[in-house]
């Protein structure tokens, strides 16, 4: 007549785990978070895309027959200085400043020789003054070489392809926008990953004890297999959530192109978001388990879990605000290595690329090394606590008390 | 014979004393009622019985072991504040339970089925729990506490706030676990139906088990008393030792004392013939509710004495 087996912990974490992970997925409030996030992202690329795609106009500039010798060289001025320009000879100079009046030519130019002479309708502007000038400095080096019986061709590539020798005793990290925006992205997300995750850990512990379904369970696993199954769901579910946000970033970067121009290392950083949150989740997930089992009702979560919530917000605000500007900063360094702060830091500095990978993993293995005392915290206060209902629990009575759930004998 | 068996439990809550040397034993296929008034320790003594809270000294035991993790798996249990996920529908939720107590994944969807429709509940399987009336979630707690089909039962109120109809559907699958050999302790407060359904009984008060034993055994008292409806109360003075107990009109409750012959009866129902027309004779027995109210006001009866007599 009994169907009751044994059944495995690694069984029994199983079920639980996807019981979580099932309910999770199928509960409008993370299926719309997700997207919501999902979205954000998405479409903040597509933005900052199209932001980087409006180039400025290329200048049109008319060239008189006198002129239109210095044609190849104007575009090539322009060119260095990053202003695109399209020439166009005019059929004179009364025609030119017809164009010039109607808007359809920027500047004219009438002459090179002996100066070069250019007509606007009201001023050259800054674009302008960046083409012109140093191309009437060119012209007229040009014609200094000639005088002196030089080639100003070959003068002119001597004096392109000369730079000074640098030597820098303390070179500043150079930082590029895209670095400083993944920065910042990569802050943001952990923290609300990490936030949100944590709390439906506190908010699903309390559940199980708020409703009672807790004393059926702990009937058939141990209460150990049932943290862990739930931190273990919950965390599966947490890093869905993050690859789909991090992924759909990824994708939207490469798709435009957003990162072509930067020494950003996407992928890595990425990677290692991923990473972070497992780490930051496996540790915050049991200190928070353990002190939701202390309470039974929903409304007194906050209360036990907000020295946790604090502790989380601290690197969060001193990570995103020091970190983008000044990536080498000690207090963000030392910061970094200390376990409940790196998984916020660590990104910041790896999308900054402000961090040796010496420095990544030493950061993560002084937080591997502290899980195993968090799993021995958590299951010891939650076994205490999870059974005990009614008023709060002291975390001391908890973590000294026996286990409520142990046979009397 | 398969007992569950509670001994000398002690339990204090701070300065509260819950449990003292509360005792007793629920046989194998025994409906086991267990009655007190609110904080008499009914709920604590189930609790410690299930090992969802742990005594202070005592022992529970099952077949002469331990109630350790492998047996308490084998319970069906019933919390007071009742227990499942709000949010969960209730298919899902039973099939859980049951797979978490072992049953493959075929095993827990068939259980899960016949227990929704022996309790009448397999409308609302695609319903979360709390979207049923309590009734119902009731029904759903009674099929989460059986579907993984347990060997020891231990149910706490599990009749408070139903309907009649449920209550007939509840007790009919205590009798039937009953009859399959399961041990069954359940609490109450609706002493007529402990009364019908229990084999036996065990009145606590203030943390000990003050009466324990069968129905008939419990009512069983030193004094005999009858109800006579017809004559005037003055026929009990011709037969010796018998005392008027109460009169109201032609109703009379008449008592004799523990001495008194076997044949009493006869010479009352003589007596009362005598005395004019009798339209009812009729033995009156204390019942369960008057039992419990004697048992539960008077000053602490020792209650291993009580033991002794339904041992």
């Amino acid at each position: 007549m009994n169907g009751s087996l044994e059944i495995s912990p690694g069984a029994a974490i199983r079920m639980i785990a996807g019981r979580e992970i099932r309910f999770r997925l199928t509960s409008k409030a993370f299926v719309w978070t997700t997207v919501a996030l999902v979205a954000a992202v998405v479409l903040g690329g597509v933005a900052a895309g199209l932001l980087a795609d409006r180039e400025t106009p290329p200048q049109q500039v008319g060239l008189t027959s006198e002129a239109a010798g210095v044609a190849d060289q104007l575009v090539a001025t322009g060119r260095a200085v990053g202003v695109p320009i399209e020439t166009r000879e005019v059929d004179s100079e009364a025609a030119g400043r017809d164009l010039l009046r109607s808007g359809d030519l920027d500047a004219l130019v009438t002459s090179t020789t002996p100066e070069l002479t250019v007509v606007v309708k009201q001023t050259l502007g800054d674009t302008g003054a960046a083409v012109f000038g140093p191309l009437a400095q060119q012209l007229a080096l040009g014609s200094a070489v000639t005088d002196l019986g030089g080639d100003p061709a070959s003068v002119a590539a001597d004096i392109a392809s000369a730079a000074p020798v640098v030597t820098s005793l303390e070179p500043a990290p150079s930082v590029d926008g895209a670095q400083i925006i993944a920065g910042y992205i990569a802050g943001i997300l952990l923290f609300l990953s990490l936030m949100t995750a944590g709390q439906l850990v506190a908010q699903g512990v309390v559940e199980e004890k708020s409703s009672r379904v807790v004393e059926l369970l702990l009937a058939t696993v141990r209460p150990w297999q049932l943290m862990a199954g739930k931190v273990l769901g919950i965390g599966i579910i947490g890093l869905i959530q993050i690859v789909a946000v991090v992924g759909s970033g990824v994708v939207t970067a490469f798709a435009f192109g957003l990162v072509d121009s930067s020494s950003l290392n996407l992928g890595v950083t990425a990677i290692w978001a991923v990473l972070w949150f497992a780490i930051g989740f496996a540790m915050y997930a049991l200190v928070l388990a353990a002190l939701a089992s202390l309470v039974s009702r929903q409304e007194d979560v906050g209360s036990v879990i907000s020295p946790v919530i604090g502790l989380m917000v601290i690197p969060y605000i001193i990570g995103i605000s020091i970190a983008p500007w000044d990536p080498d900063n000690p207090l963000i360094v030392w910061l970094s290595y200390v376990p409940f702060f790196s998984p916020f830091l660590m990104p910041i500095r790896i999308a900054l690329d402000a961090v040796a990978l010496w420095e990544v993993l030493l950061a993560a293995a002084l937080c591997l090394a502290l899980i195993p005392v968090l799993v021995w915290f958590a299951g010891r206060v939650y076994s205490n606590a999870v059974l005990h209902s009614g008023g709060r629990i002291k975390l001391k009575d908890a973590l000294r008390g026996a286990p409520l759930s142990a046979s009397p004998s | 014979m398969t007992v569950l068996s509670i001994s000398s439990l002690e339990k204090s809550y701070g300065t509260v004393r819950a449990l003292r040397d509360m005792t007793f034993d629920v046989h194998g296929g025994e409906i086991f009622g267990f009655v007190g008034s609110n904080g008499a320790g009914k709920s604590t003594t189930m609790r410690i019985a299930v090992g969802v809270l742990s005594a202070d000294a005592g022992t529970v035991t099952w077949d002469g072991r331990p109630v350790d993790h492998a047996i308490r798996r084998r319970i069906g249990y019933m919390p007071e504040e009742r227990g499942l996920y709000p949010r969960m529908k209730v298919a899902d939720q039973l099939v859980y339970l049951a797979r978490l107590h072992g049953l493959d994944a075929a095993a827990a969807r068939r259980s899960m089925e016949r227990w929704t429709e022996t309790l009448g509940v397999e409308e609302r399987r695609g319903d979360e729990v709390l979207k049923l009336s309590l009734g119902n979630q009731q029904r759903v707690q009674l099929a989460a506490a059986l579907v993984h089909d347990p060997e020891i039962l231990v149910l706490d109120e599990p009749f408070s706030g139903l309907d009649p109809v449920a209550v007939d559907v509840m007790s009919g699958v205590l009798r039937d676990q009953a009859a399959q050999g399961v041990p069954v302790l359940f609490s109450s407060h609706q002493l007529e139906l402990v009364e019908r359904l229990c084999d036996r009984v065990g009145i606590v008060r203030a943390g000990s088990m003050v009466a324990v034993g069968g129905i008939d055994e419990l009512r069983q008292t030193d004094e005999r008393a009858w109800v006579v409806d017809g004559p005037p109360s003055a026929f009990a003075s011709s037969v010796a030792g018998a005392r008027v107990v109460s009169s109201d009109g032609s109703r009379t409750v008449v008592a004799v004392g523990p001495s008194a012959p076997d044949d009493v009866d006869q010479q009352l129902l003589r007596a009362a013939l005598a005395a004019g027309p009798v339209r009812e004779f009729a033995r009156q027995r204390p019942t369960l509710v008057e039992l419990y109210r004697h048992v539960v006001t008077t000053e602490a009866t020792p209650a291993a004495e009580l033991e002794e007599v339904s041992a």
